[in-house]
Formats: structure tokens, sequence, C-alpha cells
């Protein structure tokens, strides 16, 4: 399985006489994984609304797979309580009933054994992890996260960001991360985004070597750089 | 059983054994409460004689008969106007005006409209059952988490579906409270209706036991209406158990 492009066109949101988002062009290869950060309300989240289909634009176009190639992981992992884990994973599968694959995307998040516990049991971390199980269970080809460890501590966070790395490694998806963790960003992305006013503020390119190591310096020099770009328009 | 699960138990058989006493000795008259022994005597009679089983059977068929009516109607309505804005629009500020009248008010008109028949008594248990069921199914409706909605539109479920798979489990608590509120109204209008118009059942038994001033059957049959009660809240804990599994697992931690 291998990643699909994203082609966007002059995307225009409005939501009544607010503009959220004001013109973004952007291509996204296959297989590159895209970080978008921003200060709250730049309209971050509204363009991975956007492309998944959740919302429609007020103007210009989104070429990408269908629907149902495009999954999302959201901020909080919105698991059906009712369900156990390994029902709530697929849930992913659309229609589909089928424990073996459900078990597979289990096994690769590390919760393997846990298909018969209730959601409600788990920890916040494990929680995420099902749903990220629940996203990759039908091998989407394009995989965007909505600032889905913002709620997690620390050490789950970079626990998390070091699977959702390895995960997209072995598989393979284009993968769109919103994130206002500048760090989270560097550490994972191809490319990080600044969106300001509704716009592209700044197209970062990331070359560090996988996995990258936050201490470095040429890893600091990133982060300086993007929180530049980030405090600059708060300073007029 | 652990003296923690016993404590529960000691006040009531406390006062069962108090009441054996004082009866027994006289101090308490059997024209105002029979000693416990003469109430299990009156029950063992009216077994004997088949008047109890008959009337026990009649009077549960009369409440499931309207727990079936009343409660799938509100159900049905409850999941309508929870669901859809246009059909809440056009009936539920009127069910609420219905609401407002106590269903018991209209014994005397149900009584012209159907007689003492079983239609009387059916019409006014269906009617006592329907708003507690009908008002607690169409507030889970509501109730159920936008943000699951969301997530299962995004992973492409169709409406039948978010229906099947999310609205009703999300709603599944209430409408539980809604049947265990239904259940408690249920015997309750089946007493009163039973009491004043009826020629047979566990209220009648117990308005005639009053006529020929048979104490004894008069707190039988009151004792029967409470064990049937709790018989029914037992139900409703069982089916709690079977149909929210996740919520026990929840406590177990």
């Amino acid at each position: 399985m291998t990643g699909a492009q994203l082609h966007i066109r002059n995307l225009l949101k409005t939501y009544g006489a607010r503009s959220v988002l004001a013109g973004i062009d952007l291509d996204v290869a296959a297989g590159e994984f895209v970080a978008v950060v921003g200060r709250s309300g730049t309209g971050k989240s509204t363009l991975l609304r956007l492309i998944v289909g959740l919302e429609q634009p007020s103007a210009g176009n989104i070429e990408g797979p269908i629907s149902n190639q495009i999954r999302l992981m959201f901020q909080e992992p919105r698991l059906l309580p009712w369900a156990r884990v390994g029902a709530n994973v697929e849930v992913g599968l659309g229609n589909g009933h089928d424990r073996a694959r459900a078990h597979e995307a289990l096994q690769a998040v590390g919760l393997a054994d846990r298909a018969d516990a209730w959601p409600d049991i788990l920890s916040g971390g494990q929680r995420q992890r099902v749903a990220l199980a629940r996203a990759l269970v039908s091998n989407p080809t394009v995989l965007a996260f909505d600032e889905p460890l913002g709620a997690l501590d620390a050490l789950t966070r970079i626990e998390m960001q070091r699977l959702i790395e390895r995960i997209w490694r072995e598989q393979g998806f284009t993968a769109l991360l919103v994130t206002h963790d500048v760090s989270e960003a560097i550490a994972l992305a191809d490319r990080v985004l600044v969106i300001e006013g509704g716009h592209i503020a700044l197209d970062l390119a990331i070359d560090l070597a996988r996995p990258r190591a936050r201490g470095s310096a040429a890893f600091a020099a990133l982060e300086g750089r993007l929180l530049a770009a980030l405090l600059a328009p708060a300073v007029d | 059983m652990s003296p923690r699960r016993l404590l529960p138990w000691a006040v009531p058989f406390g006062l069962l054994a108090v009441w054996q006493v004082t009866a027994s000795i006289g101090v308490l008259p059997a024209l105002v409460l029979p000693a416990p022994s003469a109430v299990l005597a009156a029950a063992v009679r009216l077994t004997v004689s088949g008047e109890l089983p008959a009337n026990l059977v009649v009077s549960t068929l009369r409440a499931l008969a309207g727990l079936v009516i009343g409660g799938g109607l509100g159900f049905a309505l409850g999941l309508a106007n929870g669901t859809s804005r246009w059909s809440e629009a056009v009936s539920d500020s009127s069910l609420q005006m219905l609401r407002n009248i106590p269903h018991l008010a209209l014994i005397p008109l149900v009584i012209l409209w159907f007689g003492v028949g079983e239609t009387a008594k059916i019409f006014l248990v269906a009617l006592g059952v329907f708003f507690p069921i009908y008002l607690n199914t169409m507030h889970g409706v509501r109730s159920v988490d936008p943000k699951l909605l969301e997530m299962g539109r995004v992973y492409g479920m169709s409406r039948p579906e978010l229906f099947r798979r999310i609205v009703l489990p999300g709603a599944l608590p209430s409408i539980l409270v809604g049947l265990r509120f239904a259940l408690g109204l249920m015997w309750l209008t089946l007493i009163v209706a039973e009491t004043i118009a009826a020629t047979s059942g566990i209220g009648h038994m117990a308005m005639q036991a009053r006529e020929f001033l048979q104490v004894d059957v008069v707190v039988l049959s009151i004792l029967i209406y409470a064990a049937l009660g709790k018989v029914a809240d037992l139900l409703v804990r069982a089916l709690e158990r079977w149909l929210l599994p996740q919520i026990q697992s929840g406590e177990a931690i």
C-alpha cells in the first residue's frame, strides 16, 4: 500500500463574513508527512476538515483520493464506550466485520492483547492508540491527525509520536498532522507549514535524518525559525 | 453471607418479629393488622382455592399489555422526536400538555368510555407508562455525544448505521431509566384502577376482602403489590446488566 497525492488549489473557507482560509495552494506528494502549525483560530483544523470532507469549501478545490481512503484521527479518541476495543477498531472498516484485520491493526499499535477490553478501563494513551488502530485498519492512503496528542502527558506523547512515525514508515500513507507543538512537527514531518491569516506563511522542509534527536543543534535551529515565524505577527 | 450483606435485612426482619409478637399477644388487634402468620395462612388458603393465582395472572397480563402498548408508543415517539426536528415540532408540545394531566384523573372518563372491562385498565396503564418512556427515550437520543456522531460520519456510516451503532446504544441507559420509572407507574396505575373499577385482579381481591373485613387478605394484597414491584425492578436490573455490559466494567475498576 502506498500514499496518495493531494492537490489543493485556491482553497477558500468563510463562515459568514469571517474568512478562515483565504486561498491555500498546496501539493502533497504521495507518502509525504506534512505538519501544519499555527496559533489557535488560524484555520489549521478547518483545512484538515475540508480535506477529509467534514466541511465543504467556499471556493477552490481539493484533488485527492475518495473519502473512504482518507482517515482522520481526532483530538479525543472518540471510541464507542459500548463496544469492546476490537469492535471499535472494526468501525474503521465501514460496514465489514473482520476480526483478523482488527487484530492486525491492534498489533501494530501494541494492543493486540486488549481486543476484548472495554475502552473505559484503558489509559488515555491506550485509548488514543486504539483510535490510531481504527484509523489504520482500512489501510487508508491519507491519514489526517487533528492534534491527536494534545491531551496526553509529555512522556506518552513522545511514545505516541514514535509509534506514529514507525507506522507511517512501515505503511507509507500520506500523513497530515495539525499540531500546535513545534517540536512535534519537526520530529515527525518532512515539511512543516505555518498557517497565518488564512495563508501559508511558511513552507519549511525538514531534512534531518530519522529518527530525529530532539537535542541536536539542527533541530533547535529549525525550532527557532518556526517559533520566530509563529510569533512574528503577534509583535506588530 | 458476610455480616455486611446481612445488615440491610436486619431492620425488616426485626420489624417482622415485633409485628408477629405484638399481634400474637393481642397488643395489636387482628382487625388493625393481623399477624404475619395469619397473612401467610391467607396466602396459602387463597393459593389452594385458586383465587390468588387467577387474580395474579389477570393483573400481570393487564400490566404487561399496558406496558407493551404505552411503552411501545412512547419509545417510537421518543425516537422520532429525538431524531427529527420536524416530528418534534408536530407532536412534542401537544404531548407535553397532555403530560400535565394526572392520568388517574381520567378514571371517571375512562369508565364512561370503556366501562369496567379490560380496555379501561389497559388504557390507563398504557397512558401511565407512556410518558416516562417517551421523555427518557427522547432525552437519551438528544444527549448522544455529537463527537461520536461526527466520528461515525467520517468513518462512512450511513444514517441507518449511525442510528443502530451510535444513537440507539448511546440512548439506551436513559431509555432503561425510563423503563424503571414506567414499571413503578405501571403497578401504581393498575392498583388504583383495579381498586376503583374491576371484577378481578389483585386490587379487586383487596376491595372484596375489605367488604368482608378480611384484613389478612387486604394486607396480603398490599404485600403482593410490593413483591410485584420488586420483581419488576429486578428484571430491569437484569436487563441493564445484559444490555449495558460496559457499565459494570466501569464500576469494577
